[in-house]
């Protein structure tokens, strides 16, 4: 562990390291290090630098608008807010889901992990993992991979496509759609748009396997590097089926220790604040939660593929099942703690999405009438969905009226708020300790934060994409030298 | 022989005791208009029907028609005005269109659509107002009332009520309710009230319903305002 990192005991003598903020992540990050003359890191933190009040947003606004507002939270995964939120509502009104409605919403979850996954992957990570770390800046994006690697650019890209193209039939818009309603959605799928859509499901799920063989080439062709890069070990938290197979959508929480233990399993998570807390901590917006019975300093986790991967049983689509097998057994289980197994892990959970697709596509359900339900109302309602970069929280209370009084996100990047932290001073120490700092060892840590998220807006409720901007500030304050990124990756002085 | 007004040169048959935008409206001549509806007396506040006649603006849902009237309407002039009107009507309130759930069924949208409105120009008031939700069954969103006065009409002309009145003027104007306690849910508004119905924007809502309408079926999905209220389609 590297708590010692999170504070030096004399910042005032060390030179500061600020990377801001960190770029092929959606959102305003930042990380800053402090150096002293001979380089040597004292203090790393990931820190989010924007805040805007989402929840004290909401409050007064109808419940049934929060499920469409909700998605102005992030650009890249609008639908698992979209989801997320409605789940709450099905509880503030009672209902309990048709068969069509909830396969339904299953399905565009399914689009949403897709489209998600790809986007990280190909356009985000491949960039890093085809040319290298600190390979030249100008070509290490996803245009550089389209001009080395036509072929993976070109499936990375029709993935995407098709993932929007059911979230545009699912909610009727590619983003920002209305689909989910409390209660259930408001439209089925024709069987002009199955057919559709089946049309191509068969090449996606084939692509899909193509990118988990890519990932595997990677990975194992490197193993040391990959499986050391940014190391630890902690406790991951995800929903389970109740069978204990990877759900995306629906089931109860299953936290298990780095040794595999169970800490709790197929918890209702309606009451998930009986088992994850939330800590602020004076430096960063971002709470840092933790599990209860841990304690603050033990009881941090991650969340995401990764976690999800590793914590389920089996996952119920054979491909995807063959190749989680493959993953646990890679090196006798070496890579199930490691940061870039996130990758690993992110393209078996995309092939089990376009397995789960194809096997949706030729359910009659799907084009049912029965879409709405109603029950008993209550005034509290939790909704919890496995979202691309991990579990979502919604929580929503209401009044009388249907005005929502309260309302508590807990999103991805917030639950892995201490281990990105935890792989930003594990790189920080391994590769930058006492070196000159460069543009490419600058990167590494980037690509750690990347392993997670390329997404940080929505952690602090925040929209926005800015450049990157990193400073070399002596210990007198005074910047020594700058370097700007723009969102492409490209440098100027 | 009927009498004859010309609209852009288009010469517009008009019956004794018709305005402008009646005849307009009868004919299939489009003019742009948020505070009336064909089925209440004319109000002439939101002032966006306005034309020039004889070199003269004036609001068409309030003029009369009269013999040889030569009225200009759909210029470059008058709808850059109109735009700016409705601009002004968007940064006044708090329009959200993303999160409304009238969103593709309002007229103060289609307008904005039909206007070539790109952004709202001005500088946001956003004003604080407040949202109503203690009736069962209706709830007043004060933030999207634009002031058309179509639910006091509605109340008291159609359903014998008076539940919705206007209070203070100008910028100060508000939307108020005929209950002691101010609220609509102490009110004798029911929801199958016309009142209820009326509403060009989402200000005023039958609860529940949301999103209901998935998108591509939704009235302005399909149609312009202008087809919609010539009569190219069901009158919202
Ligand atoms: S509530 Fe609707 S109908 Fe009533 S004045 Fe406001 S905008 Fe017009
Ligand atoms: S429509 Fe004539 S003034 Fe509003």
């Amino acid at each position: 562990m590297t708590f010692e990192l999170e504070t030096a005991a004399n910042p005032e003598k060390l030179r500061r390291v600020v990377i801001e903020p960190v770029s092929r992540v959606e959102g305003h990050g930042k990380v800053t290090l402090l150096l002293d003359d001979d380089n040597r890191v004292h203090q790393a933190r990931f820190h989010i630098v924007e805040f805007r009040g989402f929840e004290k947003f909401i409050q007064g606004r109808p419940y049934t608008e929060v499920p469409v507002l909700v998605q102005r939270l992030c650009g890249i995964c609008p639908v698992s807010h979209h989801l997320g939120a409605t789940k709450a509502m099905d509880m503030i009104i009672g209902a309990k889901l048709t068969p069509s409605a909830e396969k339904l919403r299953r399905l565009m979850h399914f689009g949403q992990i897709l489209q998600s996954h790809a986007l990280h992957f190909y356009y985000l990570a491949s960039p890093d993992l085809l040319f290298g770390f600190d390979s030249d800046v100008a070509k290490r994006n996803i245009v550089g991979v389209a001009a080395a690697f036509p072929d993976i650019a070109r499936q990375g890209v029709a993935l995407r496509k098709y993932g929007q193209e059911i979230i545009r039939l699912t909610a009727g818009k590619r983003v920002h759609g209305t689909g989910a309603i409390p209660g259930g959605v408001n439209k089925n799928l024709s069987r002009e748009e199955r057919v559709f859509l089946r049309k191509d499901i068969d090449q996606i799920v084939s692509w899909s396997q193509a990118a988990v063989e890519l990932i595997k080439r990677i990975y194992t062709g490197n193993p040391d590097f990959h499986n050391g890069f940014g190391y630890f070990k902690s406790s991951f938290m995800s929903l389970v089926r109740d069978d204990g197979a990877l759900d995306l959508y629906h089931g109860g929480l299953r936290a298990r220790d780095e040794h595999g233990q169970d800490i709790f399993d197929h918890v209702d998570y309606g009451h998930y604040w009986d088992y994850v807390h939330e800590e602020v901590r004076p430096w960063s917006y971002m709470k840092f939660p933790f599990i209860r019975s841990r304690g603050r300093e033990e009881g941090w986790y991650r969340v995401g593929p990764l976690a999800r991967v590793v914590n389920c049983d089996f996952i119920p689509t054979p491909l995807a099942e063959a190749e989680r097998k493959v993953f646990r057994e890679f090196g006798g289980g070496s890579a199930t703690q490691a940061t870039l197994a996130y990758h690993w892990a992110r393209m078996i959970e995309m092939l089990h999405a376009a397995e789960g697709i194809q096997e949706l596509l030729l359910d009659n359900d799907l084009s049912g009438d029965d879409l709405v339900n109603t029950g008993t109302p209550a005034l509290r309602g939790v909704g919890v969905i496995e979202a691309p970069r991990g579990t979502l929280i919604h929580h929503y209370r209401v009044n009388e009226d249907g005005l929502i009084v309260r309302a508590n996100l807990i999103v991805s990047t917030t639950h892995n708020n201490q281990a990105m932290n935890e792989a930003v001073r594990q790189v920080a120490l391994q590769y930058l300790d006492g070196q000159e700092v460069t543009e490419g060892l600058l990167n590494h840590i980037e690509v750690a934060i990347r392993a997670f998220d390329p997404c940080l807006s929505c952690a602090t409720h925040a929209v926005g994409k800015m450049p990157l901007e990193v400073e070399l500030v002596d210990a007198g304050g005074n910047v020594v030298s700058r370097l700007n990124k723009a969102p492409d990756g490209r440098c100027g002085v | 022989m009927s009498k004859t007004i010309s609209i852009d040169g288009q010469s517009v048959p008009f019956e004794e005791g018709q305005t402008i935008m009646d005849a307009a409206l009868a004919a299939g001549v489009y003019i742009p208009h948020l505070c009336h509806n064909p089925e209440f007396t004319p109000h002439g506040s939101c002032k966006l029907c306005t034309v020039k006649v004889n070199g003269r603006n004036v609001a068409s849902c309030t003029m009369p028609a009269v013999e040889g009237q030569e009225v200009l309407n759909d210029t470059e002039e008058l709808n850059a005005d109109r735009l700016a009107l409705t601009q002004m009507l968007f940064v006044e309130g708090n329009h959200l269109c993303p999160a409304c759930e009238k969103s593709g069924n309002c007229q103060l949208q289609a307008v904005a659509y039909y206007l070539g409105m790109m952004s709202p120009h001005y500088n946001h008031f956003y004003p604080q107002r407040e949202v109503d939700a203690s009736h069962p069954d209706v709830i007043l969103d004060r933030n999207r009332c634009i002031y058309c006065e179509l639910c006091v009409r509605a109340s008291r002309d159609a359903d014998g009520k008076c539940v919705f009145g206007m209070s203070g003027r100008g910028i100060g104007s508000s939307l108020v309710v005929n209950s002691a306690s101010g609220r609509l849910g102490d009110t004798n508004l029911a929801v199958t009230d016309k009142a209820v119905q009326v509403c060009p924007t989402g200000a005023i809502l039958i609860k529940g319903k949301g999103f209901t309408v998935p998108i591509g079926r939704r009235i302005f999905d399909h149609y312009t305002i202008k087809q919609i209220q010539t009569g190219g389609g069901p009158h919202e």
